[in-house]
């Protein structure tokens, strides 16, 4: 008789995060905002390609760019990708434990890359004087990626939101799809930096 | 009781499935990884023309996010039609940005 929710072996569909019509809304509304958010990226990566080369006089893709860093960041942020895979594996196996721990190695991994971005762009501004207001080539540089990294920022915040409020409650119907929506902003995440760590930064070697 | 005989059956099913799932997810993050290997070693060993290496390094990318969107992102699941259109559709506006922004600065 009651109107508990939780999941529980017997009771648990087979997708809790689109078992209700609140959670199916969630998971088509995700997905209208990353159709926009391509668009939003491919203005930007657009105004990149356009002005990569106008460096008044400052410093070029060539003299800036190491590929070191970048590997490691791709690298914790493929992973990163691969961690949430398994959390909402086992969000569909009903165990919360395990989803959590996995969403709490996502979002370590999410600060290791923000903090290597932190690095590299104190790194262009203090040795190199590279800023956003060097050149064209600055502004559209600090704006695809700083925007990427102020997306990595807001996922690591509403992850970590969604983790501290439903610590107690456990999984049910009604928190499912918001871990799931999570998960796919993330993936999405991941999608942008790998046209990010192609165009900006391996394209910027080549010249 | 004729439900609860049917149970086990089931469940077992469904883990086996979701075993199977993870296994393909985890043979494309192991594509992933490779093709973001090869792109950078394509870069970093300086051997190659640009003209070979831009388009190499931007395929290479397209697959990866390919990967990402149908298995990460479950695209290639039932039940997927209009998120897929909703991102083609992304897609179709993103590549026409791209190219106006690009014709007006080359041409």
């Amino acid at each position: 008789m009651s109107h508990d929710h939780s999941l529980n072996p017997e009771t648990m569909p087979q997708e809790p995060e689109k078992a209700t019509l609140e959670g199916r809304n969630k998971f088509y509304g995700l997905w209208f905002f990353l159709g926009g958010e391509t668009v939003l990226f491919a203005s930007f990566f657009g105004t990149y390609i356009a002005l990569r080369n106008s460096t008044a006089g400052g410093p070029a893709s060539t003299d800036l760019f190491g590929l070191g860093l970048v590997f490691a960041m791709t690298m914790i942020l493929l992973t990163s990708s691969l961690t949430s895979v398994y959390a909402m594996y086992h969000m569909k196996n009903n165990d919360f434990k395990k989803m959590q721990l996995w969403l709490a190695i996502t979002a370590f991994l999410g600060l290791s890359f923000l903090a290597l971005e932190i690095y590299e762009f104190t790194h262009y501004i203090i040795d190199y004087g590279f800023t956003f207001r060097s050149s064209a080539f600055g502004s559209a540089f600090y704006t695809l990626v700083g925007f990427h990294g102020g997306h990595v920022t807001f996922g690591i915040a509403w992850l970590m939101a969604l983790m501290v409020r439903n610590a107690k409650r456990g999984l049910n119907l009604y928190n499912a799809p918001k871990f799931y929506t999570f998960s796919l902003y993330w993936h999405f995440i991941d999608v942008v930096w790998v046209f990010i760590f192609t165009v900006v930064y391996l394209m910027g070697r080549v010249g | 009781m004729t439900n609860n005989t049917n149970t086990n059956h089931v469940d077992s099913f469904e883990k086996r499935k979701k075993k199977e799932e993870m296994k393909k997810q985890l043979i494309s993050f192991a594509l992933m990884i490779g093709f973001t290997i090869i792109a950078f070693i394509a870069v970093a060993a300086d051997v190659m023309e640009p003209m070979f290496v831009v388009p190499l390094i931007l395929i290479l990318a397209v697959v990866q996010v390919a990967f990402q969107f149908y298995y990460f992102m479950h695209m290639k699941d039932k039940d997927h039609e209009m998120p897929a259109t909703l991102m083609y559709g992304g897609v179709w506006a993103a590549a026409l940005t791209l190219a106006g922004l690009i014709l007006i600065v080359w041409w």
